[in-house]
């Protein structure tokens, strides 16, 4: 995990105080169904008034002709409440193409886009995927921001998402 | 069922009280909550028992109307009316909330002619030709209903939501297109836009043919017109008022009677 922080961060830590981190490791899982799509997926941090704190990450079809893609992005339909029709797609920072089975890892960092700088408090790593004639899984990891010492989170997804797991840093 | 096709679809069309069945009358949109650079709607509209399933008459869309999010009129393509429906489509060209609108005024009259009992429904301007003059027992009813249905595309808007100030019309609180199961939802009903106090408003889940009971709600406006609903569950719902008056504006009518019907879609959380 270590060896992930992005250097421009690891290069601005002499002389300054070090900007804390927070990575999500989302797994997509292999599924034996007959017509098979990679899921859209949001990812998003959630305050305790279930606001959207920062948005971090959304994969949908990008590569479609027309942004035809986005039309199956109501499909998060948790996302798609709370922050996603609101936004113009593709967006910067956040959008990106669908990812295949396997582990995939996002590293912010505070105070950078997409994450922001966050209010001290309580919030939750909020990450939904829908999957084109599948299913909707949402799950959510609790932490606390900014982080005093390494901490790590993990749930299991049953259906769509395999394991989501969080590291924050400071 | 020994009524011709059309007398009971204009009489459904005027929302009359033309016999005891209680037929519904509805606008099923295809979606309610669009995404994407190019949205369409498709919306099946008819008169039934069973919501929503079309086994019974197409809704007329003479009177149709679908008001784009600002403000403008859009057009309802592909028209169609079949033997237990119409269907309509409308093309998204814009983000925000559109309305579909199918609004109805009415005269209906009841009376003796020569002993025997006639039924007449029409227009003001067509009642004295057609209705005689010497008619025995005559009773006039003005009828005057709204069906309606919402739909959006992006971040719901509030241009579509004005009343007209005219009728019984719905003025959300809760928006229409952000209704999510186990949530309250409010919302005022206003009648020639002022707050309509002590009306009964039913409230039925679709899917009606696959389970025994009704299941509907039933709530009542308070003092300001408002009323709150908590829905038990995500699914499409049919929601009705009705009230009477004797506001008319034709003066040969002694009662007003003023009906709001509305679809909306309630999604899971």
């Amino acid at each position: 995990m270590r060896t992930l922080i992005p250097v421009a961060v690891t290069g601005l830590m002499v002389g300054q105080v070090q900007a804390a981190d927070l990575a999500v490791r989302i797994e997509i899982p292999r599924l034996n169904v007959a017509e098979y799509h990679r899921p859209y997926v949001a990812v998003w941090v959630e305050g305790p008034d279930q606001k959207v704190a920062a948005n971090l990450a959304v994969w949908y079809d990008v590569k479609l002709k027309n942004d035809e893609g986005t039309k199956w992005l109501k499909d998060l339909r948790q996302w798609w409440r709370r922050s996603g029709r609101e936004l113009t797609m593709p967006a910067d920072g956040i959008s990106g193409a669908t990812r295949p089975v396997g582990e995939h890892q996002i590293v912010f960092s505070d105070g950078k886009a997409p994450l922001g700088k966050l209010a001290e408090g309580k919030y939750e790593l909020v990450v939904e995927a829908a999957r084109e004639v599948g299913g909707r899984e949402l799950l959510r990891i609790p932490f606390q921001w900014p982080p005093r010492a390494p901490e790590k989170g993990e749930v299991r997804g049953q259906h769509e998402l395999g394991r989501v797991a969080l590291e924050t840093k400071p | 069922m020994k009524m011709s096709l059309k007398w009971a679809a204009l009489a459904l069309a005027f929302s009359l009280p033309l016999s005891a069945q209680a037929h519904r009358m509805w606008m099923l949109p295809s979606a309610t909550v669009l995404s994407g650079a190019d949205p369409w709607v498709t919306v099946d509209a008819a008169v039934s028992n069973d919501l929503f399933y079309f086994e019974h008459f197409p809704l007329q869309l003479n009177n149709l109307s679908v008001t784009a999010p600002d403000g403008a009129a859009a057009k309802a393509e592909n028209p169609s009316t079949g033997r237990y429906r119409s269907t309509f489509d409308v093309h998204l060209t814009q983000t925000g909330t559109y309305k579909m609108a199918v609004v109805n005024n009415g005269v209906f009259a009841s009376y003796k002619e020569n002993g025997k009992n006639k039924r007449w429904r029409g227009t003001p301007e067509k009642f004295a030709q057609e209705v005689p003059a010497d008619a025995q027992d005559l009773r006039v009813t003005q009828a005057n209903s709204r069906l309606e249905t919402f739909v959006t595309v992006g971040k719901p808007t509030d241009t579509v939501l004005k009343p007209t100030g005219v009728g019984l019309e719905l003025a959300p609180i809760t928006h229409p297109n952000d209704l999510f199961a186990k949530e309250e939802a409010s919302f005022r009903l206003l009648l020639d836009g002022k707050p309509a106090a002590g009306i009964e408003v039913s409230i039925v889940p679709g899917g009606i043919r696959y389970r025994d009971q009704l299941h509907e709600m039933k709530t009542r406006t308070d003092a300001d017109g408002k009323f709150t609903v908590t829905w038990p569950e995500p699914g499409m719902y049919w929601l009705e008022a009705e009230t009477k008056d004797d506001k008319t504006t034709f003066d040969k009518a002694k009662e007003r009677r003023s009906s709001y019907i509305a679809t909306f879609e309630v999604l899971p959380e």
